[in-house]
């Protein structure tokens, strides 16, 4: 692979050759399949700025509609050296590194408190972070030593999570959004931050959001100190909440 | 069947599992029969003909029955009262629901007339809904003898764009590709509704409004396309949550063909409360079994929250038990499409071999039943080139064993609700694989007390341990240690409880009479 040095400056796709701009894309379009469909997905291809666009594949939906497979050439370049992205800039602790961080820096157990929201009824992300058998090998917080975790499940009213962690002197939140087609889930964390500043609890809770959608940057745009996406285990978040109550000395 | 068992099971285990799951099941009804809910009093009054909603949107089911439950006279049935109101004013039950929202008919305080000619009108009138919904069967019955059907397993897709004109698009799209069964999945929370919605919607999240007239639009779309493609063309819905009877009789009324129809489901993943729901579930079955629906059960979703190794024994005692509670109900086993799931870490070692086990476990242990088998989701990432060759090992051993009702894996799982060219890929990867791999199953025996006859005989061996302690605990009690899902419930908690009404001694309901078990 030392055939042609990178310049991160202007990067493109590669294929099987530096800067060849190989892409590989795949979508439907209104009409009929046939010779005119395939001239629009090709055209429409250019206009995305692939060159040398080609439909290796097309498929006749049965509506009218047509599916292609196209490859084509990126003509487009970006500048990787200067991209910042916001997101989670933390050494993550293991599970025992975490239960030994709480028991020298914090002595007493967190209290973690998590829910699937408002409409949402898919618990599989919440699960993974919290019930006592983890994702993938990754015990979730219920295991965790020194954390007592407790997962309110799915379809918690935000009006009932904020009641519940208040009565349990909550240390952090963790809200899972696991629906979000049509944005539905915006409007509802955006309720949850409001009721818990309006409560004035907000500078005593580490607040976290979870989700195949979310990322960290919306979730603190949202108002949510972190957002945790796909790939995430239980010893991620557990990092992320103890360093921020010993930080923010909540402990 | 059992004699020529490719697993080795024990038809001795086997029957004393099911033994246990019979009086496990009986002991529930025993509960069930002194109960009734708002929501099977509703669909008594839905049967009856009452159906509209009022100025702010308000069901008139729900006006009529806020009326009686108001008035103190749930306990004998809705229909003893929509009885008695046709014998005072002559009217039609949907008349009178009318006057009710009116308030110029309040229910229980009109005089009360002759008991028997009560029974009787209400009778003439279920009589008729009844021979409607028998009707609706034989629609069905003669469209598959005359235009034909997909093979088995049928291909299961959903749609869910929460517009039902743009469902319609989909689905049709779905059935020229191939698609056998059609489900419209419900918004999210529609579960957690105690009314059904009125008329056709265009709004929804992540799913589309069950309501009776997009019910009667679907079906509408899906014969017009059956009858171009030459085949029946199932449509699916959701007997489930708050409303589960409700939605059976309208599923019945506007010939729905498969419904998701699981009260453990609704307690442990939607938090309805348990003696609610499965007071509702058993008046649902009996509609359903009635209406020739095909019922799926919810088994498949333990292994979304539990382990699908260590707790595949969770998912067989369910089964046992659903089939159970089914039979009481009066439906066949050609109508239980128990569920079950392709949900082991795709990174676990012979796994396939062990998910192939269990999938001709389940099918040798319900043989007559319509199996709907679940495809991955919980292990699907976003690497949608991975995912699909997960579904195309699913597809496999589903052909392989002879599964029912397949419920098509996306490659798009877990990313958004199918696109349409995401139901093509799906749908062409199980015709791919069942037409390439068709008679597997006829071919292929499995090695004596091998890993997969090991498996299989270890799952049901736990089942009939875990149905045995069940049978002394009762299922309530298991349900609130969390031995399903690994879910705790609490008997008084969740949603719904206060729909729940002690029956008195002159309970009337003519449709489970007229339903249960008999004139199919």
């Amino acid at each position: 692979m030392s055939l042609g040095k990178v310049d991160l400056t202007k990067i493109k796709p590669y294929g099987d050759t530096l800067n060849d701009g190989k892409m590989q894309l795949s979508f439907t379009l209104p009409v009929p399949k046939g010779d005119e469909a395939d001239e629009a997905a090709k055209q429409l291809a250019r206009k995305m700025g692939l060159s040398e666009a080609s439909v290796v594949h097309s498929h006749d939906l049965g509506v009218g509609y047509t599916f292609f497979i196209m490859y084509g050439n990126c003509s487009h370049t970006v500048d990787y050296s200067v991209i910042e992205v916001p997101k989670v800039d933390l050494e993550f602790m293991d599970k025992e590194g975490v239960e030994q961080y709480i028991e020298e820096n914090i002595k007493r157990d967190v209290v973690i408190i998590g829910a699937c929201t408002g409409s949402d009824a898919h618990t599989v992300g919440i699960d993974a972070i919290m019930n006592m058998k983890g994702f993938d090998g990754h015990y979730g917080l219920e295991r965790y030593k020194g954390i007592e975790a407790i997962n309110l499940g799915s379809q918690v009213v935000n009006e009932d999570l904020v009641a519940k962690a208040i009565e349990l002197n909550a240390d952090a939140i963790l809200v899972s959004q696991v629906v979000t087609q049509k944005d539905v889930h915006i409007p509802n964390l955006t309720q949850l931050v409001e009721m818990i500043e309006a409560e004035g609890i907000r500078d005593k809770i580490v607040l976290v959001a979870g989700g195949p959608r979310l990322s960290h940057e919306l979730a603190q745009e949202l108002g949510y100190d972190a957002g945790f996406g796909p790939g995430s285990f239980a010893n991620h978040v557990a990092t992320f909440i103890v360093k921020q109550m010993v930080e923010r000395k909540l402990v | 069947m059992l004699l020529n068992s490719k697993l080795g099971l024990n038809p001795e285990v086997i029957e004393r599992a099911r033994t246990a799951a019979r009086n496990i099941a009986r002991e529930t009804q025993g509960f069930i029969d002194k109960n009734t809910t708002v929501t099977v009093e509703r669909t008594v009054a839905r049967l009856l003909g009452i159906d509209g909603v009022d100025e702010i949107e308000k069901p008139l089911p729900n006006v009529v029955i806020d009326n009686i439950r108001d008035g103190g006279g749930l306990s004998q049935g809705a229909a003893f009262w929509i009885g008695n109101a046709i014998v005072n004013t002559g009217l039609s039950p949907q008349e009178i629901a009318e006057k009710v929202n009116t308030g110029e008919i309040d229910l229980t305080k009109l005089p009360i007339a002759d008991k028997d000619k009560i029974y009787k009108t209400v009778r003439e009138i279920a009589e008729k809904t009844a021979a409607g919904i028998k009707q609706n069967r034989k629609i069905r019955e003669d469209f598959i003898e005359n235009v034909g059907e997909g093979k088995k397993p049928y291909l299961y897709v959903i749609v869910a764009s929460g517009n039902i004109y743009e469902d319609i698009v989909q689905a049709q799209a779905a059935a020229r590709q191939g698609a056998d069964v059609i489900a419209v999945i419900r918004t999210t929370a529609q579960s957690l509704l105690d009314y059904v919605p009125f008329g056709p919607t265009t709004e929804g999240f992540g799913g589309t409004y069950a309501t009776q007239e997009n019910f009667r639009l679907m079906r509408e779309a899906l014969d017009e396309v059956g009858k171009d493609v030459g085949r029946y063309i199932r449509l699916c819905n959701y007997c489930s949550g708050l409303c589960m009877p409700e939605i059976a009789a309208m599923g019945a009324l506007e010939r729905l063909d498969v419904m998701l129809n699981d009260a453990l489901y609704g307690i442990l993943f939607r938090d309805i409360n348990m003696q609610r729901t499965i007071i509702d579930q058993f008046f649902s079955r009996v509609i359903n079994g009635y209406a020739g629906i095909i019922i799926n059960t919810g088994e498949d979703n333990y292994l979304t929250t539990a382990d699908a190794v260590e707790e595949a024994h969770t998912v067989l005692a369910s089964q046992f038990i659903n089939e159970q509670y089914a039979l009481l109900a009066g439906i066949p086993e050609e109508q239980m499409g128990l569920g079950h799931a392709f949900e082991m870490n795709p990174k676990l070692e012979n796994g396939f071999l062990l998910e192939l086990a269990q999938a001709q476990m389940t099918r040798e242990i319900f043989p007559k039943a319509p199996l709907k088998y679940m495809p991955p989701t919980k292990f699907m990432t976003g690497n949608i080139f991975r995912g699909h060759v997960q579904d195309t090992l699913f597809n496999l051993i589903s052909i392989w064993t002879g599964q029912g009702i397949q419920l098509l894996g996306m490659l798009t799982e877990a990313i958004h609700t199918p696109l349409l060219h995401d139901r093509m890929l799906s749908i062409e990867n199980a015709q791919y694989i069942f037409n390439n791999a068709r008679d597997l199953g006829e071919e292929i025996e499995f090695k004596q007390d091998g890993m997969i006859q090991k498996r299989a005989q270890s799952v049901l061996a736990d089942a009939e341990k875990m149905l045995i302690d069940i049978e002394k605990e009762g299922i309530f009690a298991t349900i609130e240690k969390g031995k399903f899902g690994g879910v705790k419930r609490a008997f008084e908690g969740g949603k719904g409880l206060r729909g729940v009404v002690e029956k008195s001694e002159n309970y009337f309901n003519p449709f489970i009479e007229l339903m249960l078990g008999g004139d199919k």
